[in-house]
């Protein structure tokens, strides 16, 4: 039976209302008194040295209040980098500037070189058209493995090279790997590429900033997943102002994934110009902007190969990656190819032996840091890929031989650096192949045929760390933050909670589940509890959201919280009932003395927390807990998904007919959000495998930078979903046993869209083992014309 | 700057505007009715659809002055008069059809359009319907379920809630 309520109840989502009714408020629907309008000037050449700036035509144009270049940031921090990436020789990454407007070149198109702040938006763009930039041209750095060359044109003069890290995880010793795979009976080699994409939530970026003479205080309103990240970094590295006197404020966020975790340059601008204007600021990214200034994602070119053994065990698996970081260290960027994804290479899978390798890269492109899935996605899609090919190779079932080398143990200590304290590979695979009808395959395959159409099945498991992390082990790797997180619980004196979090809610409906959790624990109705999120001012600190860590490790900050709570409400009801503290239960909102009918009401007890006449004297009056959690270990979500395209020969047009994910969330709180989630990750894999992609040309002009231009999956393009999360091994290191789910179908669907098209492919009689994403219909046709 | 009139929601409005002034602009900034969204520059997420004339219209594609003298319908009008939900959001909250929220006041506003004219869609129908209005959270499974459900058609039998 479904719940009705609490932990396990798919509760209509109750931030629904005011989305529904045009009452969200969002960055860009705040104005504040007196705002002048800030427009940046970006560079539409991707690599050149700039000779000049003239701004005096400019400055005496209708409106214009002020005009920044380069210059006036000389003295102010540059943005910084969150994660110091150590080399395989030891050394640490390079890290060069990146100033909040150009300074001596400009890096990549749209690499802001001056911000117009004016009256009006249009004043302030009609000013910059009369900016007067001489650049010298530079050849543009775009292609990676040329970049590596010695005597390479240098995106970064200062730089060595255009290497960031040429970094190792796994097997050391070259000698043993080498081999592993001389021994080895047989060895799959796969070369591909993993797209760029951009993140493209439906809400452009925005900032607006205030200053107070009077007080002496900021505040910054953004479009963030996790304000007090915002704030430290912009305060401690950037403008060098004290915490206490800046407040961030992420109010409701059109969605983020991932690409609204990092500091941006406009954000400490328009920060920076609210005091040196004395006037609020205020910027609106247009979405041809956000093309050119939102971090992207993805973008790796890799080899890889997998040695088995006579038995088609996987006995050995290596990896060279080239990883694009655009020009400039996004937040995040130097985690993403490194303990985001070489930690993920062992999967699924129990080969013994590993060896990653990872070269990052500057290029003159926007810089690439997390999107949804952010490292896991292209440890997935290789590793996927290559055990597809090995079985096409040797002629087994692509299921079989998973299943085969399926790690079936737990704990599990990979070869690559983590710890799976749980999980069922081959119980989930068993779930999609009942979920997915995969014994009627043969059957919709001769339906297809006998359309015309080439019918494909593609198979697809994946394993993910979520839940960032145990803050001490992510410091050891580098992280320049602690990834722990914060909730206060407040009891009013009627029994109505606040709960303030540290993690923000942009789509993944904290507002609903979060007060699932505490109802539970309390017995009281959902409607008591209300979240509070995305307000410095208001939470006591937060790591915010990304990673699918929100439930896993801030909601266990919750359940740290209200469980002091009870235990302190307890003391008091105690006393109320004049028993002992060990005999009080808490059940349906009621604290009862074992074995008798005593009791009192929650409500009771919190009126007394705060009305404490008949009260115990050593406890405090009031009733407000706060908890910080730091998670044991990640959290290691799973699953197993298939894929059914049709190929239309005649176009070479793929479309997916049928999707199945069969996931291992562990404990699930609310059904109907976790199903919503996977639903979401699996367009967006679809869209990476089908559709999207994020184009240079050689002299680094963007070439997709519109939704002109860059194929947004549209509903046309996708299908039904079918998802099963009834296979569930609980977390065992969290209080509610839960493992993440937000990304989950972003890494686990490409690879089974591109083994669905390659197995069309090939049951239409033509052998092909590799197809780039995105298969565009053009790439189809010319592998099968080829 | 001109003069333009307009009915928004059944209330007369005015405000002077520049030429190049959007409909969505004086929306949102002159009339700070801050529920019709702008996504993109290209008249593609269609975030920002409202109704002219009875018509779904991209508003970030039309000037401020053609509206001059129309009736416009917002997402702020789309409640019933109690305030409560009607049956195209009710629809949405209980098939989980929007997470963000951002591109949802185009949909609903284009959903209202869509089943103006064809009361009962097949999913095929609704799909191409909205090849106008992008959503990057749900994978469109919930919106397509939601407005079949919204026309009156059984979806308890689409894979999976």
């Amino acid at each position: 039976m479904p719940k009705d309520s609490g932990i396990g109840a798919s509760s209509k989502r109750r931030e629904d209302v005011r989305f529904l009714t045009g009452a969200g408020n969002y960055t860009d629907d705040i104005n504040v008194r007196g705002q002048a309008y800030v427009h940046f000037l970006r560079s539409d050449i991707a690599h050149g040295r700039i000779k000049s700036v003239d701004t005096s035509a400019a400055e005496g144009m209708p409106g214009v209040v002020k005009i920044f270049t380069g210059k006036d940031f000389e003295g102010v921090g540059g943005i910084p980098c969150g994660w110091e990436v150590t080399d395989k020789h030891g050394a640490p990454m390079q890290e060069p500037p990146h100033p909040i407007l150009a300074q001596g070149k400009v890096r990549h198109v749209g690499d802001p070189i001056a911000a117009v702040v004016a009256d009006s938006l249009e004043q302030a763009r009609d000013a910059a058209e009369a900016i007067d930039v001489d650049i010298e041209v530079l050849p543009a750095v775009m292609n990676m493995k040329a970049a590596a060359q010695d005597g390479a044109t240098l995106v970064h003069d200062d730089l060595k090279n255009n290497i960031c890290y040429d970094w190792q995880l796994g097997e050391a010793d070259d000698a043993k790997v080498n081999e592993v795979f001389a021994n080895a009976a047989h060895v799959t080699t796969l070369d591909l590429v993993n797209n760029r994409l951009v993140a493209n939530p439906m809400e452009p970026r925005v900032a607006v900033a205030e200053y107070s003479r009077g007080t002496e205080d900021y505040t910054l309103y953004t479009t963030s997943q996790n304000p007090h990240v915002i704030r430290l970094l912009m305060c401690a590295f950037v403008l060098g102002l004290p915490e206490h006197k800046v407040r961030v404020v992420a109010p409701d966020v059109g969605g983020g994934f991932g690409t609204k975790i990092f500091h941006y340059a406009e954000e400490a601008f328009c920060t920076f110009a609210a005091k040196a204007c004395n006037r609020p600021v205020k910027w609106s990214s247009s979405r041809s902007e956000a093309f050119m200034s939102d971090a992207h994602g993805r973008d790796h070119v890799s080899t890889i190969e997998l040695a088995l053994d006579a038995d088609n065990n996987f006995v050995g698996l290596r990896t060279n990656t080239y990883a694009n970081l655009g020009a400039y260290l996004s937040t995040f960027s130097s985690s993403v190819p490194t303990w985001l994804h070489g930690t993920l290479m062992a999967g699924n899978y129990k080969t013994p032996v590993i060896q990653v390798n990872v070269k990052a890269m500057f290029t003159n492109t926007v810089p690439v840091d997390a999107y949804r899935g952010a490292g896991r996605p292209e440890a997935t899609y290789q590793l996927e890929r290559v055990v597809d090919k090995a079985a096409r190779e040797l002629g087994v079932d692509p299921i079989a031989l998973r299943r085969q080398n399926f790690i079936t143990q737990f704990p599990y200590d990979t070869p690559v650096a983590l710890t799976y304290d749980t999980g069922d590979y081959n119980g989930t695979m068993d779930k999609l192949e009942a979920a997915a009808d995969l014994a009627g395959f043969a059957a919709r395959r001769a339906e297809s045929e006998a359309k015309g159409k080439l019918r494909g099945l593609g198979i697809n498991c994946y394993i993910e760390a979520c839940g960032i992390a145990p803050s001490n082990i992510v410091g050891m790797l580098g992280a320049r933050a602690g990834l722990y997180d914060a909730a206060t619980v407040r009891v009013n004196a009627t029994g109505s909670i606040s709960v303030m979090v540290g993690a923000h809610s942009h789509g993944q409906g904290h507002e609903t589940a979060f007060p699932q959790v505490v109802a539970d624990m309390i017995g009281i109705d959902e409607s008591m509890i209300e979240i509070v999120h995305g307000d410095t001012s208001k939470i006591p600190f937060g790591m915010g959201t990304y990673g699918s860590r929100s439930l896993a490790v801030c909601g266990s900050a919750m359940v740290k919280a209200t469980e002091k709570v009870i235990e302190k409400a307890k003391k008091i009801a105690a006393h109320l009932l004049e028993a002992s503290e060990a005999d009080i239960e808490l059940k349906d909102g009621q604290f009862s003395v074992a074995g008798t009918d005593k009791s009192v009401a929650w409500g009771d007890v919190t009126l007394t927390a705060y009305v404490p006449h008949n009260y115990p004297l050593e406890v405090e009056p009031g009733l407000e807990e706060t908890a910080f959690y730091d998670p044991a270990n990640f959290t290691f979500p799973s699953g197993a998904y298939a894929c059914e395209v049709e190929i239309d020969p005649e176009t070479g047009q793929v479309s997916v007919e049928k999707f199945t994910a069969a996931d291992d969330f562990g404990n699930i709180i609310n059904p109907m959000i976790v199903d919503g989630q996977v639903h979401g990750g699996i367009g967006q894999g679809i869209g990476q495998a089908l559709l999207e992609n994020c184009a240079y040309d050689e002299n680094g002009q963007l070439l997709s930078a519109s939704f002109m231009d860059y194929a947004m999956p549209r509903a046309d393009d996708l299908p039904f979903y079918a998802v099963d999360h009834s296979s569930q091994t609980p977390c065992t290191h969290n209080p509610l046993g839960v493992k993440g789910c937000g990304e989950a179908g972003a890494i686990g669907s490409p690879p089974a869209v591109v083994h669905a098209v390659l197995d069309a492919m090939n049951s239409g009689g033509k052998a092909v083992d590799q197809i780039d994403m995105p298969v565009s219909p053009s790439r189809v046709w010319a592998a099968m014309n080829g | 700057m001109t003069q333009v009139s307009m009915t928004v929601n059944g209330k007369p409005v005015s405000g002077d505007v520049e030429g190049r002034t959007l409909l969505s602009g004086f929306l949102r900034e002159h009339l700070s009715m801050t529920g019709t969204h702008v996504g993109c520059d290209t008249a593609q997420c269609g975030a920002c659809v409202v109704h002219v004339n009875g018509e779904a219209i991209k508003s970030c594609n039309m000037l401020a002055m053609e509206a001059d003298g129309a009736d416009i319908g917002t997402i702020e009008g789309q409640a019933n008069a109690d305030g409560s939900l009607n049956v195209i959001q009710q629809a949405f909250q209980d098939h989980h059809g929007l997470q963000c929220g951002f591109c949802t006041p185009g949909m609903v506003m284009s959903t209202a359009a869509l089943l103006k004219d064809n009361p009962r869609p097949t999913e095929a129908e609704i799909r191409k319907y909205l090849e106008g209005n992008l959503c990057r959270c749900t994978g469109y499974h919930n919106i397509v379920k939601a407005i079949m459900a919204a026309s009156g058609q059984d979806v308890s039998q689409i894979a999976a809630e």
